[in-house]
């Protein structure tokens, strides 16, 4: 199960997860994660053949929503909470 | 009347007959949480405009309208539930100072009721831990000895309530957030069956597993509580159409006759003394009245905590994702300027706080390629195998009775350094939450060191109403809730 | 395609997904509207901004339109399928993931028949699956700006079978199923406005293997001409680098139309790992059997079945029946010109030739026709009966275009009926011979080429309105007795 959670797949989990983290954090949270995971691996022999993963554990009837549009009556709390904005739009550092 | 020890409904009550004005209570718990709460640090923000709300509670019973069935009663509301211009932080430094735009459901339907909320409570970060030592306001302290932990996740709730700093609380509950703090505190705490509780607006942890509930002083005003914010909900796919019954009205001191399922494997745990020693009073309390026990056996809860961690943390690392600082929170002023990804990077590893980035790494991991099989899928499908065993289980037995916790309240900081023996603490309560099943905690009793202690039970889908009487005949039994008072209170 | 196309010993190998915006008012997962040129973020909620605390519930009429569509690809329809995370960071993908369907998709193991240089061809469609679209990044240099208008809003994206081998297979697909959408209804196949986009997937191999080869994927085409251009400049690009042995990445390319030619976007090596799991803010959708029957009863025929049945029944040619077919607007007011008038052949004549250029050049559309098709059948009708000529036929339908009016009111007004009386026919006919000695000499002295000449002289006669066929039997009658 966990190939040895090495500094470098930390890593890359980090980039993948977007978290900037210092080497200390790296560090740590790849030796602790290691126990974890190795605590972990018991699941492992669990006889899970034909089981069918389960996401919602109750039984859930579907409903969906019928096609009508609700107009926001107060368009600029959604823009309020922006770190940085230019009129009515977010502004980002350049995506290209 | 003596507004501070009063149950909710008896406040509700008061106001009503306009024996005592919304205002002058929200103004009595108000005055508390300014006096007290400098010793616990439960709250991260007070409600300005509580007192506003009060009154228009009363302008409503003035022009003889319904108040509704919580008027007047103060409730602290645990700070990952939004409040519509109230801020709202999960107790992350990632939130910064975010205004919702929208209200939960939870609260909308709190207040609807004519409840005020108080203010908004600590919480481990995004409702990421137990012991309420990850806010980014703070560590809380526990009425009953400051030197202590409330638990967590919901502790700012579970601590002001139990400093009587408001009349009820309301708690989220993913892996036990509700029950552990309610039981280190002294408490009655309900999680519901998953889809009884609408989860719109609150800041998710972990979509299959989050459900809100609230946390009282008595069996009563639990059930009062839990049928004002209970229902089917239109913003939420996985809140339940099915009717809510009047649980308040149905209470019944009377289990004669009821199953009460003892599971094997949770008293074979290497339990605390008095821990063992309240449970055993409590189901010795129980047959007193009537009811029978049946010894139940549930093999597969031992692995319950790697597959809650394993399931929790996944859906986690794509929960937190929206915590970009790109449309509110937190952005870094620290990034390489016009990099995009750096921006990213740095604006949540400095927002999230260690325990949330320790889990969303551990999520991020077991979703990614390579990873997938080995843990999130098999982990999913030992979940269906734990779930059926408890559906089994409740073919033998009503109700099942164990511990919250094998401990009572540790001290701050014990554990803050071993996540895994932090998580291993989880044992009794994440299986509810992987199973659906509605789990309730119950003061029973009390440590040699004077903590509270509180049992467990666990109902069958949508049975709310038979737990809620067993924590009746506890509750009237032991006495225990109302024996002894906080240190700080 | 025919043998002799363009790429010598190599062979294309050709799979499109589509990403087509299904036509409901409000987003996939939230009450937001879905209207296009709305202002700066004016069509957001807590649901499309990811704020906090914000859960996604289905837009029921995008099922039931992705369900439609998946019935006319004639897809099996899962009574289960799920919704699942995509995870990827991008400004304008507010949740950090989008929500789509991932390996239990609403439609698949379907097929799509078209015609192309008379011959019928079929492309099998792997999967179509409902997902949402992101928001609209806009470029400025030093930063970027974010508007989540479009974010959410409904797209089904339909994958085809790696089935196509040439350009121009490839964008008469493309041009196929935007026509069914466009059928059902469930797409406003606007192209310009992106409700129809292909991601083009192109590799090529040597004629005869049936390996598959390393793949390009050519991302956001919107127009049919540039998904053959593309296509075709992506294969020349490839054989070259096989012809030289430069080895072919995989990776993604974007067209730039006005140079004609593919660039990189980005590497296998940069691809994500998009970590995919069931979203458990959303249940698995499970259809009843009756709500997918129900669906299926309001599917109308589709083009090419109902082209085929127009050469049946109308026996009209193969070119004509697809062009009515085109689209359904036109298919159906060509039907409803045949009931009026009784004669399919005169009908689709009437309807491709003078109302589609008149249309055209009006810039409207069939349902902005003037005249409509009860009047154009009336009209055919009254050519058959005999009342006006082919010839004043035309004038009445400028009539009918301009005022709107039923053409019998305009034969009646402007004294347009046929002249089928002999005698007066007759009488026109001495009066032209009598006027014209020197032509009837030299016709009758063998010169029959100006037949044509008495022919139009007599029409003049009469203003147009005699009827041809009388002319011509009895012109032939006098000029030969004398």
């Amino acid at each position: 199960m966990s190939k040895a959670l090495d500094i470098p797949t930390v890593q890359k989990v980090a980039e993948l997860a977007r978290l900037k983290l210092t080497d200390d954090e790296i560090k740590a949270i790849a030796g602790q994660l290691k126990a974890v995971l190795e605590n972990f691996e018991q699941i492992a022999a669990v006889n899970t053949k034909d089981v069918e993963p389960l996401v919602t554990p109750t039984d859930l009837r579907v409903h969906f929503r019928e096609d009508a549009v609700v107009v926001q009556p107060d368009l600029d709390a959604f823009l309020a909470n922006a770190p940085a904005r230019s009129g009515r739009l977010f502004k980002v550092p350049p995506v290209v | 009347m003596d507004l501070t020890f009063a149950t909710s409904s008896e406040i509700a009550a008061a106001v009503k007959n306009k024996k005592v004005t919304a205002l002058e209570v929200t103004r009595h718990f108000m005055n508390r949480v300014q006096t007290l709460d400098k010793q616990i640090n439960a709250f991260v923000t007070v409600n300005e405009k509580a007192e506003e709300a009060a009154k228009a509670v009363d302008a409503k019973i003035a022009s003889g309208k319904d108040p509704g069935a919580l008027a007047g009663v103060p409730v602290a509301v645990k700070d990952l539930l939004c409040t519509k211009g109230l801020r709202t932080t999960a107790s992350s430094k990632i939130l910064g100072n975010f205004i919702p735009p929208y209200s939960s459901t939870v609260v909308s339907r709190l207040e609807a009721a004519g409840a005020i909320t108080i203010g908004k409570t600590s919480l481990d970060e995004f409702g990421m831990g137990s012991s309420n030592e990850n806010a980014a306001s703070g560590i809380v302290r526990n009425p009953w000895n400051p030197e202590y932990v409330p638990g967590g996740s919901s502790g700012g709730s579970a601590a002001a309530l139990s400093a009587r700093m408001a009349s009820a609380a309301i708690g989220t509950d993913t892996g036990g957030s509700i029950r552990q703090p309610a039981s280190f505190c002294g408490l009655f705490g309900i999680k519901p069956t998953y889809g009884r509780v609408s989860r719109f607006g609150i800041i998710a942890f972990a979509s299959s597993l989050d459900q809100a509930g609230p946390m009282a002083h008595s069996t009563g005003d639990c059930a009062l509580m839990l049928e004002t914010i209970s229902g089917s909900c239109s913003h939420d796919s996985t809140s339940a159409s099915l009717e809510v019954p009047k649980w308040s009205q149905l209470l019944k001191d009377d289990v004669k006759g009821m199953r009460i399922g003892l599971p094997r494997e949770y008293f074979a745990e290497k339990l605390d003394p008095d821990v063992d020693r309240v449970t055993k009073e409590a189901i010795e309390a129980l047959k007193a009245r009537g009811a029978t026990t049946v010894e139940i056996s549930l093999p597969l809860v031992k692995h319950a905590v790697p597959v809650y961690y394993l399931v929790a943390t996944a859906e986690a690392s794509a929960n937190l994702a929206r915590y970009d600082g790109m449309r509110f929170g937190h952005r870094s002023s620290n990034a390489a300027h016009g990099d995009l990804d750096d921006l990213y990077s740095r604006s949540r590893g400095e927002g999230f706080g260690p325990e949330v980035k320790r889990r969303i790494m551990l999520g991020t991991y077991a979703l990614s390629s390579g990873y997938y099989d080995a843990y999130y899928a098999k982990a999913s499908q030992v979940r269906r195998l734990i779930r059926d065993e408890f559906l089994k289980a409740f073919e033998s037995c009503d109700v099942i009775l164990s511990p919250v916790c094998t401990s009572p309240a540790f001290k701050i900081g014990e554990r803050i350094n071993d996540p895994l023996e932090m998580y291993l603490n989880d044992i009794f309560t994440t299986s509810t939450n992987l199973a659906g099943l509605p789990g309730m905690s119950v003061p029973a009793g009390y440590s040699s060191k004077g903590l509270p202690i509180g049992v467990q039970l666990m109902g069958r889908h949508w049975d709310e109403a038979k737990m809620f009487n067993v924590s009746l005949a506890i509750e009237n039994a032991l006495g225990a809730a109302k024996a002894r008072r906080p240190h700080v209170i | 395609m025919s043998s002799n196309h363009p790429f010598g010993s190599y062979e294309p190998v050709i799979g499109i997904e589509i990403h087509a915006q299904l036509s409901t008012k409000s987003k996939m997962f939230c009450a937001s509207s879905t209207e296009f040129g709305a202002g700066d973020n004016d069509h957001i909620c807590e649901v499309c901004t990811a704020m906090p605390g914000a859960l996604p519930v289905v837009n029921k009429k995008a099922i039931e339109y992705s369900i439609k569509m998946g019935l006319a690809l004639g897809c099996q329809i899962r009574d289960r399928s799920v919704f699942s995370r995509k995870q990827y960071f991008y400004p304008d993908l507010p949740k950090g993931y989008q929500i789509s369907q991932f390996d239990l998709p609403l439609c698949e193991h379907g097929k799509v028949e078209y015609i192309l240089d008379g011959k019928k061809m079929e492309v099998s469609i792997t999967r179509a699956h409902m997902e949402e679209d992101a928001g609209k990044s806009t470029h400025h240099g030093e930063y970027s700006l974010i508007n989540l208008n479009r974010a959410g809003t409904p797209l089904l994206e339909i994958v085809s079978g790696p089935d196509m081998h040439s350009p121009q297979e490839a964008a008469e697909y493309a041009r196929t199923v935007h026509k069914i959408l466009r059928y059902l209804d469930v797409c406003d196949g606007n192209l310009e406005e992106g409700s129809f986009r292909c991601d083009c997937n192109v590799s090529v191999r040597k004629k005869g293997e049936t390996i598959f080869n390393t793949r390009v994927e050519i991302k956001n085409i919107n127009s049919f001409r540039f998904v053959e251009k593309a296509i075709e400049y992506e294969i020349l690009r490839q054989i070259d680098c096989m012809e030289t042995g430069e080895k072919i990445n995989q990776e993604t390319r974007l067209y730039d139309p006005d140079k004609n030619r593919t660039f990189m976007m980005r590497s296998k090596e940069e691809a994500h790992d998009y970590r995919y799991f069931p979203d458990p803010d959303l249940l698995t959708v499970i259809l009843e059997e009756s709500f997918v029957e129900k669906v299926r009863g309001e599917l109308p025929e589709l083009p090419l079945k109902r082209a085929e049945r127009f050469q049946q029944e109308y026996k009209i040619p193969e070119y004509d029946s697809f062009v009515l077919t085109q689209e359904k607007e036109i298919a159906d007011y060509y039907e409803k010109v045949v009931k009026a008038s009784g004669n399919p052949k005169s009908a689709s004549n009437w309807v491709m030739t003078e109302l589609m250029r008149e249309l055209n050049d009006a810039k409207k559309t069939f349902a902005q026709s003037p005249v409509s098709a009860e009047q154009l059948g009336a009209m055919v009708m009254l050519i058959d009966k005999g009342t006006i000529s082919g010839k004043i036929a035309k004038t009445v339908f400028a009539e009918m275009w301009a005022t709107g009016k039923n053409p019998d009111v305009i034969v009646k007004e402007k004294g347009l009926v046929q002249i089928t009386d002999t005698s007066a026919i007759e009488k026109a006919i001495d009066d032209v011979i009598a006027a014209n000695p020197a032509e009837t000499e030299a016709y009758r002295g063998g010169k029959e080429k100006l037949f044509g000449f008495f022919v139009g002289q007599v029409m003049k006669v009469t203003k147009g309105q005699a009827s041809p066929d009388m002319v011509n039997q009895l012109l032939k009658k006098k000029l030969a007795g004398g």
